[in-house]
């Protein structure tokens, strides 16, 4: 067990799945340098061949990316901001998502598109969004988004091995955030929920970079002797709802925090879910904590008012109680 | 003409006899409403197909576009399977899942037909990279039409294969209508001269004419394969058909002019082909039971396929991802 930050974590998982798999092969805007750390060293471990500075051509590399890993490579597209995925979006949507299924199964398309996502750094709302419902809502990707330096590791490894396109996201603000990361050669599966936090009055199921804000108010709520379960999907599709909805069903009131828009969001899926599958163990009525439904603004002073807030969520869990 | 055997010219020329026996029988199936969905015929373009499919070896791939039924045969694919496939059957190439637009067949190095237009591009460059970084000495042709020579992604594929030296072919098949608006309307210059500026060779060339594709297209794929990077070119070819069988249906009159469509009907590849075939000795006799033959061919193609079982209703949940691990 090491204490590492969560952009090293994820260095550590490409670091070792390119040692064991040279079909592995890492693609992106300054992925030799490494503007965010998370593709450092690569190049001077295994060679220009593998680790290729690409061009601004979002629309070609995710075309390519799919055609590579159709044909016999693994690889790693790195397309830096989670807003860069609409610039690639047809070979996202259109091919990743569909080639396999159109085909008869005749493709296994094992590649991974990565990228960080999300506000609350004055990115401005052409670097802030986050896009992960609209992801899922495709039908043919998987979905990944760690929200600790062990879960980023292990996610991150599960990710390369997997014979499907999955998209990789990495909560911006989050890259720095250190943790515990176990020894040796550590996955987290695709489609295995966490319980971040053991309680028994609220459950908040909370994704991203919205576990840590989770956390924080229930360290908030044990003061008021409320005690909440936080749970933290890891992976939105595959969707662990056996373990979200045990957890629903143990207390019976549920708060969903998301860094996605309230409309359509994946914690409006996950609320749907929850009133069909434990309708019957709900207390109280399921609420959503999400930015709202307007472009991420640049100014901290505005920012902070769309994205969710832990007093947001706090206002959110009282009004279960 | 003389390092190219007459056993050869007969071998492409029956291979455009079938994509052609085919896709007349495709166009008619689908204009009486036995056909589920939307098909786009190439027929008039089976040089460009036959010819570019020629230069390739196993283990090359190609991806093709929304017109790709010739592409799929040219490649070696089953009539059958593609037959099936556009019936919607459970014996089709995709089991019913594709259609005409998703035609594909990775036994043959078919990448599929793509219902996006340029997409195709994006999938040959990678397969292209694997090829570079797997070092397997195999090629990747990209077919794309005169439309989709206008996507942003063909330049972002020039521009990338030529400063990674991709073992990429360009293949467009300039057949001079895009949809329903004549190409020079909508196009700047001359399409192959585009890839000039990445410094990539490239030319036009008779697409009408399967020897003078192949000759092109073969030292394309040898450049490609001693590592000197993409060729593009530019196959100029007409389509006789319309761009979409179902188009009578809704257009209000003919967008072309019949004299336009009858000048190119005379330059058919097939008859070019045939013509020099007899040149080279090849008898009315010999060629008559060619045509015979491939046409009882898409016949029972065509049987097979009406004969074929609907896809079991459970598999519309099946193969969205694969299960294992590597």
């Amino acid at each position: 067990m090491a204490r590492v930050r969560l952009i090293q974590a994820i260095n550590q998982a490409l670091h070792e799945e390119m040692a064991r798999d040279d079909r592995v092969t890492v693609i992106g805007e300054d992925v030799r340098i490494s503007l965010f750390g998370d593709t450092r060293g690569l190049l001077e471990a295994y060679g220009p061949e593998r680790v290729l500075d690409a061009p601004l051509s979002e629309s070609l590399l995710s075309g390519m990316t799919v055609g590579a890993a159709a044909t016999g490579l693994r690889p790693v597209l790195h397309l830096m901001y989670g807003n860069f995925l609409y610039t690639a979006w047809d070979a996202i949507a259109n091919q990743a998502a569909k080639l396999r299924y159109m085909t008869g199964g005749q493709f296994a398309l094992p590649l991974v598109f990565m990228a960080i996502f999300g506000g609350g750094r004055s990115q401005g709302a052409q670097h802030s969004d986050s896009m992960h419902s609209m992801l899922v809502n495709l039908g043919g990707l998987k979905v990944v988004m760690p929200a600790t330096p062990a879960d980023a590791k292990g996610l991150m490894k599960a990710s390369i091995r997997d014979n499907n396109p999955v998209v990789f996201l990495q909560s911006a603000g989050r890259g720095g955030e250190a943790g515990e990361v176990p020894d040796g050669d550590w996955i987290v599966p695709l489609g295995v929920a966490d319980v971040k936090l053991p309680g028994s009055d609220v459950n908040v199921i909370a994704i991203g970079a919205m576990v840590r804000l989770a956390l924080r108010a229930a360290e908030a709520m044990a003061k008021e002797g409320v005690s909440v379960e936080v749970v933290d999907p890891r992976t939105l599709r595959p969707l662990d709802s056996p373990t979200l909805l045990k957890s629903v069903r143990k207390t019976g009131r549920v708060v969903v925090i998301d860094e996605g828009r309230l409309s359509c969001g994946m914690a409006s899926e996950i609320s749907a879910i929850v009133a069909e599958e434990a309708f019957d163990a709900l207390k109280a009525p399921i609420r959503r904590v999400a930015s709202f439904d307007v472009p991420i603004p640049f100014s901290p002073a505005l920012e902070s008012q769309v994205l969710p807030t832990e007093s947001r969520l706090i206002d959110a869990i009282r009004s279960t109680l | 003409m003389e390092t190219t055997a007459t056993q050869t010219l007969a071998e492409w020329y029956r291979r455009m006899l079938l994509i052609r026996a085919v896709e007349v029988r495709l166009g008619k199936a689908s204009r009486t409403g036995e056909l589920p969905g939307p098909v786009h015929l190439s027929v008039g373009q089976e040089a460009t197909a036959v010819g570019v499919a020629s230069c390739m070896r196993p283990g090359d791939w190609a991806a093709s576009t929304h017109r790709g039924h010739g592409h799929f045969l040219a490649l070696g694919g089953d009539p059958k399977s593609l037959v099936a496939e556009i019936y919607g059957r459970a014996t089709g190439a995709c089991g019913g899942k594709g259609g005409s637009m998703h035609v594909a067949d990775l036994s043959h190095g078919m990448l599929g037909a793509n219902g996006i237009v340029g997409a195709g591009i994006g999938l040959a460059a990678g397969a292209a990279l694997t090829a570079k970084q797997r070092h397997t000495g195999g090629i990747a042709i990209a077919f794309f039409g005169d439309g989709g020579a206008n996507e942003g992604i063909l330049f972002e594929a020039m521009n990338l294969s030529a400063i990674w030296s991709l073992p990429l072919l360009f293949i467009c098949e300039n057949n001079g209508w895009s949809e329903f608006v004549r190409t020079e309307s909508l196009t700047a210059g001359q399409i192959s001269r585009r890839a000039e500026a990445f410094g990539i060779p490239e030319s036009q060339v008779d697409g009408n004419d399967v020897l003078a594709v192949h000759e092109a297209a073969t030292e394309a794929a040898e450049r490609a394969r001693a590592g000197l990077g993409p060729t593009f070119l530019e196959m100029m070819t007409y389509r006789t058909e319309g761009h979409v069988e179902s188009e009578t249906t809704f257009l209000p009159g003919s967008y072309r002019p019949e004299a336009e469509v009858e000048s190119w009907r005379r330059r058919d590849p097939i008859d070019q082909l045939a013509s020099k075939l007899s040149n080279l000795g090849l008898d009315e006799d010999a060629l008559r039971q060619m045509q015979d033959e491939v046409a009882q061919e898409a016949d029972s193609a065509f049987e097979f396929a009406r004969e074929s079982p609907m896809p079991d209703p459970a598999t519309a949940m099946t193969d969205v991802f694969e299960e294992d691990p590597s």
